[in-house]
């Protein structure tokens, strides 16, 4: 039953408290494709406001200040907020689905990481309304960060340390459930692509965020409670900030692009009807792009006076990850080579992302470059470079493979003719606006800066990516458009609407039942259902168990009840430093209470869950829903 | 799983703790989640050194002058004993012998609580002795965010260890709550190790100079 | 097959726009046209990684739009089911040896050239008399202005860095308050000015700024610092041996004295409400919290961007949040002496008269 049809039988009220309380991952899937679909909006609108404001020189269309914050929260929102929710929700709609499982690991923390992240972007973003957003760039650099007035890198340290917390456990939830909850028979070596990079990013995180979380801390405790990590005159120094950001920043962009690049394998297999080639090769460039991330943070920094020693190794180790990207990108193309491909939208984005990725790579490798970087480094072809691979590898990935796993998820069909008219104006738009970034760095033009002033060889150039802009607006709202009309549509489909589906969550209905699947499936090869389907296996299965009774957690609030308790907490921390009110002590106490409180009630209580009966999975279908 | 279920000694697994998928997610999870938190410890680790004696022009104050050893030294002794007492409590849990194990526990909690109460004596000797706050310099901050987190961690260990004892008192081991007591023991050798650290990198080399 | 056509498009018009380009970017703040060795050795670098990366792109390429074209739906037929290969070894080997063998050849000048950057050894060198054998400049970044001091001569300017060509000129870096980041695209790579420590490094000027449009190189300021951050211009005057000697004495004996009625007018106005924070002689005496106005008569701009005229210059005096928001320099308003105040028509005339005639140039 679909999620929709039991929305509309179940009135509006129950269905909130439903998923306020899931601890389902098809739904935490979904409430993180609506709040990162939403995210994106914002830091969309954002971006539009920088281009409006960078459309002519001299613009006065906002002001410097706020134009600052608008450009940091555009980049802190569009990753922590946009980019990484969304791959969290495919990852939650598909990953336990490709290995087999009833759900992930930690079901109760799956829903923990969700709210802990909602509430930690919320919290960054109510900074719009209480006296301004941050405004030290996303990177937040610290001399300017503590002398930042205000409370907007306030808000930004404490919202990303809530969410962050979200981030790192969902990643070890993914990490728990790929390495113990596989069906019987899916070895490493047999679980599919989006799977594997799944896995990888995960242990990024688990690794990436920790140092995150610690620069956070020496942020928070210098600017709210009289620390001195950064205060130079106390002995401080505030290069410890870049390193710590940049040990995170670069795992970062990984823990982006390596789903993504999990997406695009499954979108070639399919509508190439072949097998991804290489698989074996694909996995280790993973692994290796995933260990040589944690190996090359300081090429951020070329600038900032670390030695020619120490630019010149994190030069060439910077220059050492071409390779295995390089490879993935070789054994895609031999995929699609010598297959049978159908231009579907999904596989529109993928073919779109190669050439659009690989020209974002190398110009990384040309700041790798470190003495041709100290020309590059904070200029717009840094802004050109990393829309290049973030647009054009992460987003493209999301929009594909949000044509892909749509009818798994909610089981209709996007339009594939909007579809395909969200391509192209997303497309063309993206090239138009960045291609001519990377010039506009060569001649001379800084990042960051609110206006700029005419004739210095800028004015074309800032005018025609502004206008390319628009068009990725209009991709976007072709996109919803499609959205809307398909909902209301509500044509259903069937187990394997694109009719190539190769891994396991093509073999079960669109969208699953809650249970995922009634007989645990045996796993006999990579591309579990492709095997099946070449034997005329009807099933599109083998099973590992007879049908039984199915063992299932309970819904639970504790999750959003801890959350908001953060959330609440963090205000009381974020006023303390004006020490001119009374109320911000108690209130940090509370929130804190209200948090160790609940996580005290849930080990307090036993909560074991519940059996759906073997009787009520014959009888199909069973009982949709918690209890 | 049935929580209700009774074992015996003989009906017991040896490996309790991962007997059950859910005791399984759990044990590799926590593992996850001390990496993680190795992680964590290495920058502060990092920090500290990095501001070890830096403060304003001028300051008086070094690690060297700081530290006194025979108190670290009995603080080490009093964790690693309790470490090593946590060791006892799971070899009992794994021969289900509860309440030799909860007895142990007890032991463990009553060392770790010591360990805590010199460690707030030790702050607040140098506050009061030194005038070595949290905002003096940028050595204090990170020689007290570093053993104050570690410490932190020692706190979340004592109340956890204590939930679990009390919610668990009346009812005996079952195969739902030994991964539970595996966890906060695992937990708690961590949080020994990293004072092993502490104690060598911040108090033995403090005081070496 | 329509995209492969597409994406051939694109890299005609890629060619087309960088000879377009070189051609027409502005040289006083181009990197692509470099006018000192710095940016010229870093041109190079450009030039040789982007044949690189183009040899790449143009490689994938070649195998993408075959591909698309000869594998389409349309061509191998609706119901066909290719062969699943499995992979190949030789190939792997091939595009992993080849990329390795390309970055291997990359790295190479790389670390060269990043050596050959961080070369200060001469620094501070001095000759047999012990007079220093090369310039040292001393900067100072701050909120949003920049300060170049000349330890060795006893000197001190702001927002117009003044330089010989023809040799290397060595600069120690730092930052007052924030941290900010020195860059004249024409003449060389940025380096961060922190607040903690001084960078060093050197550049060299090779073309006199006289022949340029504006007769000055930009510089900008490359690091967030602030709401202003975008305006933290200065400039660069690149001068031949003999005239940089000649404004080096010059600036030594400038003694910010008003020259004539109005501007003296206006000297005792400055002297009452500004000179606590700016000096006006080249020895940089006062101040030292604000720009040295020692050569303001011979600037480009007003305060790093502004055109350099009288009309703005009394703007800025009377407005300065209006025109760099966040800068520390108040309104007339607060300054010493004037109790709430803005300045009259008349006195700003005095200001402006004074500030316009205070030049080193006119005496070189
Ligand atoms: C998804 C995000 C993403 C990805 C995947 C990458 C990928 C890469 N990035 Fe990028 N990067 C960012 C996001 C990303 N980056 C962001 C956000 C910033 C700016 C942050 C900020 O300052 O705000 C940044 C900044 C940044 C810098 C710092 C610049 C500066 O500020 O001065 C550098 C410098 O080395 C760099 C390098 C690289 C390299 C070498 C890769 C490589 O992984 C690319 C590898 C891919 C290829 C090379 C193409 C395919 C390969 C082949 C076809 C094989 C043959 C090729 C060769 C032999 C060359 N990046
Ligand atoms: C995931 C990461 C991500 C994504 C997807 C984007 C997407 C975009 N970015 Fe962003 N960007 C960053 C990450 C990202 N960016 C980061 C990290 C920075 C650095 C910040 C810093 O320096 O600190 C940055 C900085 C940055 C700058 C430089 C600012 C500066 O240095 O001053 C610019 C300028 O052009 C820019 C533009 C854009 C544009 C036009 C898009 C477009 O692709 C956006 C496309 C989206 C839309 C167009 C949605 C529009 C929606 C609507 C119009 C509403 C319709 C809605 C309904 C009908 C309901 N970005
Ligand atoms: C509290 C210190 C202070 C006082 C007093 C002050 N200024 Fe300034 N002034 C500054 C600062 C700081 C700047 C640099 C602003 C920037 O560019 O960010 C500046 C910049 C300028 C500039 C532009 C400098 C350039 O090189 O382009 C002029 C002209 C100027 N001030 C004139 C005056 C006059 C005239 C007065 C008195 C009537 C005055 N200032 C008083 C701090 C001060
Ligand atoms: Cu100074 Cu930007
Ligand atoms: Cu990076």
């Amino acid at each position: 039953m679909s999620s929709t049809a039991q929305a509309q039988k179940k009135g509006f009220g129950a269905t909130l408290w439903d998923y306020l309380t899931t601890v389902d991952h098809k739904k935490i899937a979904i409430l993180y494709l609506v709040s990162g679909g939403f995210f994106f909006v914002v830091g969309g609108i954002e971006a539009m406001l920088i281009r409006i404001q960078l459309a002519v020189p001299a613009n006065d269309f906002v002001s410097a200040g706020v134009y600052n914050q608008i450009m940091t929260m555009h980049g802190t929102t569009m990753i922590f907020l946009a980019a990484m929710p969304l791959l969290f929700a495919f990852m939650n709609a598909v990953v336990p689905l490709q290995i087999g499982a009833r759900d992930v690991a930690f079901p109760f923390l799956n829903s923990l990481g969700f709210w802990l992240f909602f509430f930690g972007g919320v919290f960054l973003n109510l900074s719009w309304f209480l006296g301004g957003a941050p405004d030290a760039g996303w990177t937040s650099y610290a001399s300017l960060a503590i002398a930042s007035g205000g409370h907007g890198v306030d808000f930004y340290a404490l919202g990303l340390q809530i969410s962050g917390a979200g981030t790192l456990i969902a990643g070890i939830n993914f990490l728990v459930t790929i390495i113990n909850m596989r069906a019987p028979g899916m070895t490493y070596m047999r679980m599919p692509m989006f799977t594997w990079t799944t896995f990888i990013a995960s242990a990024l995180i688990l690794f990436a965020f920790p140092p995150l979380t610690v620069g956070l801390f020496f942020l928070i405790l210098d600017r709210m409670f009289f620390a001195n990590f950064f205060a130079v005159e106390m002995g401080g120094n505030t290069i410890i900030w870049e390193h710590l950001f940049w040990i995170f920043g670069h795992p970062e962009v990984y823990i982006l692009v390596l789903p993504a690049f999990g997406i695009f394998s499954e979108i070639f297999a399919i509508f190439s009807r072949k097998r991804l080639f290489g698989y074996s090769a694909l996995v280790f460039a993973t692994i290796l792009i995933g260990f040589y991330g944690f190996m090359v943070w300081a090429h951020h920094m070329f600038t900032t006076g670390l030695g020619a020693t120490a630019n010149a190794i994190f030069a060439v180790a910077t220059m050492a990850i071409a390779v295995p990207t390089g490879v993935k990108i070789f054994n895609w193309l031999l995929t699609i080579w010598g297959g049978n491909i159908s231009f579907s939208t999904p596989m529109l984005y993928a073919l779109g992302f190669i050439p659009s990725f690989v020209a974002g790579g190398v110009t990384g490798v040309m700041q790798a470059v470190a003495p041709l970087d100290y020309q590059l480094h904070d200029s717009y072809f840094i802004v050109a470079h990393f829309h290049y691979v973030i647009v054009g590898g992460v987003v493209l990935a999301l929009l594909g493979g949000l044509h892909l796993y749509w009818p798994k998820m909610f089981g209709t069909m996007l339009s594939e003719k909007l579809g395909k008219i969200t391509f192209a104006l997303f497309f063309f738009g993206f090239h138009a606006t960045f291609f001519i970034q990377h010039f506009l760095g060569l001649l001379g033009m800084p990042r960051r800066v609110y206006t700029f002033v005419g004739d210095q060889g800028w004015d074309l150039y800032n005018l025609i990516s502004s206008v390319g802009a628009a068009f990725m607006a209009l991709g976007v709202i072709t996109l919803v458009i499609n959205i809307i009309m398909t909902s209301v549509k509500n044509e259903r489909v069937g187990n394997d609407p694109w009719e190539d589906g190769r891994t396991l969550e093509w073999a079960i209905p669109s969208p699953p039942p809650f249970y995922n699947f009634k007989q645990t499936p045996l796993v006999r090869g990579l591309d579990t259902y492709w095997i099946e389907k070449m034997e005329g296996n009807p099933e599109g299965m083998t099973y590992a168990e007879p049908i039984g009774d199915i063992h299932m957690p309970n819904n639970s609030i504790i999750p959003f009840i801890m959350s908001a308790g953060l959330f609440v907490a963090a205000f009381g921390a974020l006023y303390f430093i004006d020490g001119d009110k009374a109320w911000p002590l108690p209130v940090l106490a509370l929130g804190l209470l209200i948090t160790l409180g609940s996580m005290a009630a849930r080990s307090l209580k036993d909560d074991l869950g519940y059996h759906i009966h073997k009787e009520d999975l014959l009888k199909e279908g069973g009982q949709p829903g918690g209890h | 799983m049935d929580i209700n279920k009774q074992y015996s000694a003989q009906t017991w697994p040896d490996h309790p703790e991962t007997a059950t998928l859910e005791g399984k997610n759990k044990f590799v999870g926590f593992w996850l989640f001390l990496g993680g938190e190795t992680v964590l410890f290495a920058t502060l680790f990092a920090t500290y050194l990095a501001l070890k004696d830096k403060g304003p022009s001028g300051m008086e104050i070094t690690a060297s002058q700081l530290f006194e050893l025979p108190l670290v030294f009995i603080m080490t002794m009093l964790l690693l004993t309790s470490s090593l007492t946590s060791v006892y409590a799971m070899f009992h849990m794994r021969s289900y012998n509860f309440r030799a194990m909860q007895a142990w526990m007890a032991v463990t909690v009553l060392l770790g609580a010591a360990f805590l109460g010199f460690e707030i004596y030790e702050f607040n000797h140098y506050v009061h002795e030194f005038g070595f706050t949290y905002g003096h310099s940028a050595f204090s901050s990170a020689f007290y965010t570093l053993v104050g987190t570690h410490g932190l961690h020692v706190a979340i260990g004592l109340g956890w260890f204590i939930l679990l004892m009390i919610r668990n008192a009346k009812r005996g081991l079952n195969l739902y709550n030994a991964s539970k007591f595996y966890t906060i023991s695992l937990y708690w050798h961590f949080i020994d190790v990293v004072w092993v650290f502490i104690f060598t990198v911040v108090y033995l080399m403090g005081v070496v100079g | 097959m329509m995209r492969g056509l597409k994406k051939w498009r694109l890299f005609g018009l890629a060619a087309a726009l960088m000879a377009f380009l070189a051609a027409c970017g502005e040289e006083q703040i181009s990197t692509l046209q470099p006018a000192g060795q710095v940016a010229e050795d870093q041109f190079d670098l450009l030039l040789l990684s982007t044949g690189v990366m183009v040899f790449v792109i143009i490689v994938v390429s070649i195998i993408y739009v075959l591909a698309i074209i000869k594998f389409r739906r349309k061509k191998v037929g609706e119901d066909v089911i290719p062969e699943q290969v499995e992979g190949s070894k030789r190939l792997e080997f091939i595009w992993t040896a080849i990329p390795i063998a390309i970055v291997l050849f990359l790295a190479v000048p790389t670390v060269a050239v990043t050596y050959q950057l961080a070369d200060v050894d001469d620094m501070g060198v001095v000759d047999a008399e012990g007079t220093p054998a090369s310039v040292t400049v001393d900067v100072t970044a701050k909120l949003y202005w920049w300060e170049f001091a000349y330890p060795d001569l006893g000197i001190v300017t702001a927002q117009e860095l003044v330089v010989p060509t023809d040799e290397p000129v060595y600069f120690n870096l730092t930052a007052a308050d924030v941290k900010h980041s020195f860059w004249v695209p024409s003449i060389g790579g940025k380096t961060d000015a922190n607040t903690d420590g001084v960078n060093t490094f050197y550049l060299t000027f090779d073309e006199e700024s006289a022949d340029l449009e504006d007769g000055v190189f930009y510089g900008k300021c490359a690091e967030l610092c602030g709401p202003s951050h975008a305006l933290m211009d200065f400039k660069v005057k690149a001068l031949d041996e003999a005239e940089f000697q000649a404004w080096v004495a010059a600036m030594q004996e400038s003694t910010g004295e008003a020259e004539g009625e109005l501007a003296q007018e206006g000297q005792e106005l400055f002297e009452q409400s500004c000179i606590a924070c700016h000096a006006t002689s080249g020895a940089g005496t006062t101040g030292g919290i604000a720009p040295n106005l020692a050569t303001f008569g011979d600037r480009n701009r007003i305060a790093g961007y502004l055109p350099h005229s009288e009309e703005n210059l009394k703007k800025w005096i009377s407005e300065p949040q209006e025109y760099k928001p966040g800068n520390l320099m108040p309104d007339p308003g607060s300054l010493p002496g004037r109790e709430g105040e803005a300045f009259s028509e008349e006195e700003l005339d005095a200001l402006a008269a004074y500030l316009f005639g205070l030049t080193v140039e006119d005496d070189m």
